[in-house]
């Protein structure tokens, strides 16, 4: 799972309110190239909670992002590189992702977020 | 500027809906929402169904990424002239202006004539003969049969009435043009799927995932999502043609285990060399995952959803809570991990509304939505019975007959109006009465049973006209 998809996806268990962004408890983590689409990233930077985006980077081990960024950032080569490698090239393999709000844990596996709810969530 | 545009003859409601598409996609179409469609003419004397149809496109660029791109245009021609007879063709060739034949006849190029006759085989004699009697035009160039810079055709359309059963042509037609751009067919047997890793009964067959991804407007720099991405067929087709591509499936065997470690949906994207999806996550469309206040995030969504025919879609919940038949339980804690939730059937109506309301919700404006949409063959389906949302307008609709019972029709919807707090209550709305009357809808929605059902059986009090209504003319069939 990459971190684009993490930063969509929330707890939507009933009744809970404050599912987002989801806690990540990593076991396997693993990094792949994906050339740089600059087209794409600027597309999909306004989309993103960037917060979430940094805190959830430097849970699997990358701190290189900085706190803040705006859309003029994207001009930048050298924020573009450390934002691809955060959003699309960091990639979890095993492991969960904790509800905030209720605990409930969300597994990982084989790269495969598991988000269906189960019978008393619905 | 007219071209003339000859298809492939397969598939003839994709046809123009594609070059559409691609038109839009390069830049010739016109926007969805200020209602421009291409203009198409007919040849004299043709029936609708003939693959030769002239269509209205801005530039020759424009005209030549339409075809190299699509899968049903055999070619777009410049035509330098037409005739009922090689006489008028002459003439019709000379007095076609100077400016636009020289460029192609100078003598630093090389050139190739072709023929073609739409319905027979030609034999390698008479080809000689007729590319004999263009004599009079004055190629300067080179011949050259294996890669010339310029091709020209001579088409030949009279007989083409014998084996396909289209109405005989009145007259013949010979066209001569240069061929500005053909569809590269090589995609099909690269891609198709007798050879691919990880299969599932519903996979989607390649011709038809990229002519999806072309109503979708697939491009580099999109994101394509689809919400039933089984082993990832269609999302193969948009990663082919550069677009970034998610995909959700409520079946974890498909979407993760798939038959082992080097079969499965990432094997699938590894074996033609592409880009592996961005993610691919388990979930339910019904009650989807994604943060409250994410909206407009996809290009495109195209999918084929479960319409409960050959495979049954699912839901969360439990079938027997639903029913009311057992209380709400809660998973001891011990078992949570490994547990599997159960699921209740997902009638069609429900799909497809929450399809409608993902997309809606979820696709940027001006974003496509494309869908398989199952219909009855003996219901006269006009296009006011397809889904319909206040989001959405419906640019195309193509019919693939299945059976004599049903057939499939794609589904190209453009979103043209933002998602509102009022939509959303009326979806909130929708969804909690499909959960009370769960039993009303899977009744009211059960295609299976109208498929499979004896014929005998359907027969009611208005005799049995209905199955004998004017359904399409007999050459239609699954590929055509």
């Amino acid at each position: 799972m990459k971190l684009l998809t993490h930063n969509m996806l929330s707890s939507n268990i009933k009744g809970v309110t404050a599912g987002y962004p989801l806690l990540i408890e990593p076991q396997i983590i693993t990094t792949t190239e994906v050339p740089i689409n600059p087209n794409f990233l600027r597309h999909i930077f306004p989309k993103l909670d960037y917060s979430a985006l940094v805190a959830a980077a430097k849970t699997l081990g990358f701190s290189d992002l900085p706190e803040t960024a705006g859309v003029s950032d994207l001009e930048d080569e050298g924020f573009l590189k450390r934002f691809n490698h955060a959003l699309l090239e960091l990639k979890l393999e095993a492991g969960a992702l904790v509800c905030p709000e209720s605990g409930r844990r969300f597994m990982v596996s084989k790269g495969i977020p598991n988000m269906l709810l189960h019978e008393d969530e619905v | 500027m007219w071209y003339l545009c000859v298809f492939y003859h397969r598939l003839l409601d994709y046809r123009k809906p594609e070059v559409e598409a691609l038109a839009e996609l390069f830049g010739g179409g016109g926007s969805p929402s200020s209602h421009h469609r291409l203009r198409w003419k007919l040849p004299e004397h043709h029936h609708p169904d003939s693959p030769f149809h002239f269509v209205d496109l801005p530039s020759e660029h424009i005209a030549r990424s339409i075809a190299n791109r699509s899968i049903l245009v055999k070619g777009i021609y410049e035509v330098w002239g037409e005739g009922s007879s090689y006489e008028e063709l002459e003439e019709a060739i000379s007095c076609y202006p100077e400016e636009r034949k020289s460029p192609y006849l100078v003598a630093c190029t090389t050139f190739k004539v072709n023929i073609d006759s739409f319905g027979k085989a030609v034999s390698s004699g008479v080809q000689q003969e007729r590319i004999q009697r263009l004599t009079f035009i004055p190629f300067k160039g080179r011949v050259d049969l294996r890669n010339p810079q310029h091709k020209f055709w001579l088409m030949e359309t009279d007989d083409y009435g014998s084996n396909n059963g289209l109405p005989p042509m009145v007259q013949k037609t010979i066209f001569f043009g240069r061929e500005v751009g053909t569809a590269d067919r090589k995609l099909l047997p690269t891609y198709q799927l007798k050879s691919r890793k990880y299969l599932g009964p519903t996979a989607m067959d390649a011709e038809m995932a990229f002519l999806m991804a072309n109503q979708g407007l697939a491009d580099p720099g999109k994101l394509v999502y689809d919400p039933f991405v089984g082993t990832g067929s269609i999302l193969v087709a948009a990663a082919h043609f550069g677009a970034m591509t998610m995909g959700a499936d409520i079946d974890i065997r498909v979407v993760r285990d798939g038959r082992g470690p080097d079969c499965n949906v990432w094997s699938n994207f590894k074996q033609y060399g592409l880009p592996e999806p961005i993610s691919l996550i388990r979930a339910d469309n019904n009650l989807p995952p994604w943060r409250a206040g994410l909206q407009e995030v996809f290009d495109a969504i195209i999918c084929d959803p479960p319409y409960g025919v050959r495979a049954g879609g699912r839901k969360s919940g439990g079938r027997k809570l639903l029913k009311g038949a057992v209380e709400p339980y809660t998973v001891p804690d011990d078992k949570r991990a490994g547990h599997i939730p159960s699921t209740a059937p997902y009638s069609l109506v429900e799909c497809v509304h929450d399809l409608l309301e993902v997309a809606a919700k979820m696709l940027v404006m001006g974003g496509r939505l494309v869908f398989f949409y199952p219909v009855l063959r003996e219901d006269e389906v006009a296009e006011t019975d397809y889904p319909e949302h206040p989001c959405f307008r419906l640019v195309a609709s193509c019919e693939q007959i299945l059976s004599f019972r049903y057939s499939r029709v794609l589904l190209t919807m453009v979103k043209i109006a933002p998602y509102t707090e009022a939509i959303a209550e009326t979806a909130r709305k929708m969804h909690l009465d499909f959960k009370e009357n769960h039993l009303k809808w899977l009744e009211e929605g059960n295609l299976h049973s109208a498929v499979f059902t004896p014929i005998d059986l359907l027969s009611d009090s208005s005799g049995d006209s209905k199955l004998w209504k004017e359904l399409k003319p007999k050459y239609r069939g699954k590929y055509v």
